[in-house]
């Protein structure tokens, strides 16, 4: 009896094995937790923020080419800086003159065709509404880029969600991916909801924005 | 009572108190030495066909690129389409001057003979956009792997 309990036992050198990597575990947890502050609620440390590529995890560290690309806070030093993303305002960056990005791939002369309209979205929930500048778009981009394939440019013909958003659909094909990501509420959701009086009175949702807008704005639905 | 007997015997104590051990010494560990890659936001990585040719695959920085020329110069006049690996890139097509042989031809930027400056991902890392919302809501695990972790 006593001979068969003993028989399921693991053997010795096992055991020690076992011990010593409880051992190297454990320690490995307490010189880490041995400041109190370390522990730094998820949040990405901001030391380690914009690392160099050898140390970004999808560089390959060992080969040549890697250590000859720029590292990101070499560029980044100069530049507005922003909460999240690659922690760079480019918007400001670009308005600042910091950076002066081609419009064109070979005349660095060529001026963008900026148009300047704001489309004010009286969204369904509790958040302030979103007002879509077309200015800081224009900025960087071509009016193809987005009409009509990703927004049909006619007011009420675009179904918008942030569910659609967050799967990388509408404004979720750049914002999430390049452009500032979707923590950023406030940056589109900008513009306080009109006092609930005058949605009783009845003021439909155009007049209403256009009356709000300093300068020419649609409401989009 | 033989029963009883049984289950008692088929896991000694003090074998599983060790296991109780090991197991919380690993969950500790994972928790502690987590290493979540933290390349650039945008960075895409592009990886149709460069694994299975034994080649890197490619990174491409979007931060880079932006400070140097605005979305429009791709996505508009050289016909990028807005979603990684949404484009069918090959050497051939960039030797003749398409996609990012529009730039990388010995004038504007390097030409194709600097494989590795382009081809510097991880072997086996899949197409991705790295950071994105969609990589961590959805696939947060796929991430991991992506990064070769």
């Amino acid at each position: 009896m006593k001979f068969a309990h003993d028989r399921r036992r693991l053997p010795m050198s096992l055991r020690g094995i076992a011990a010593l990597f409880i051992a190297a575990c454990v320690m490995a947890s307490a010189a880490i937790a041995a400041d109190p502050n370390a522990f730094n609620r998820l949040m990405p440390n901001q030391s380690k923020r914009n690392p160099p590529p050898a140390e970004d995890g999808i560089h390959d560290p060992v080969n040549d080419g890697t250590l000859m690309l720029q590292p990101p806070k070499e560029a980044f030093g100069v530049l507005p800086k922003s909460a999240s993303g690659n922690y760079v305002d480019w918007v400001k960056a670009l308005n600042s003159g910091k950076i002066a990005p081609r419009y064109d791939r070979l005349d660095p002369k060529v001026e963008p065709i900026v148009m300047d309209l704001d489309i004010v979205r009286e969204v369904k929930g509790s958040m302030p509404d979103v007002v879509y500048p077309h200015k800081q778009h224009t900025e960087w981009l071509d009016c193809s880029n987005c009409h009509p394939a990703i927004f049909i440019p006619q007011k009420g013909a675009n179904q918008i969600s942030m569910a659609a958003i967050l799967l990388g659909e509408k404004c979720g094909v750049c914002h999430g991916k390049v452009a500032f990501p979707v923590s950023q509420c406030i940056r589109c959701h900008s513009r306080p909801k009109t006092a609930p009086k005058a949605a009783e009175g009845g003021v439909q949702p155009a007049a209403n924005a256009q009356s709000k807008s300093p300068k020419g704005v649609n409401a989009g639905k | 009572m033989k029963k009883k007997m049984k289950l008692h015997r088929l896991v000694d104590r003090t074998d599983l108190k060790l296991l109780v051990w090991m197991t919380f010494a690993l969950v500790s560990g994972a928790f502690v030495t987590v290493d979540v890659t933290r390349a650039e936001y945008g960075d895409v990585v592009i990886n149709n066909y460069s694994d299975d040719v034994g080649m890197r695959p490619v990174i491409f920085p979007h931060w880079f690129h932006r400070v140097r020329f605005r979305c429009k110069v791709c996505h508009a006049d050289l016909g990028f389409q807005l979603k990684a690996g949404g484009n069918d890139i090959n050497m051939v097509k960039i030797i003749e001057g398409q996609y990012c042989g529009a730039c990388h031809n010995g004038e504007i930027a390097w030409s194709v003979e600097h494989c590795n400056l382009c081809h510097s991902a991880t072997p086996g890392t899949p197409t991705q956009v790295h950071e994105s919302t969609l990589q961590k809501l959805v696939a947060p695990s796929d991430a991991r792997k992506a990064s070769g972790k």
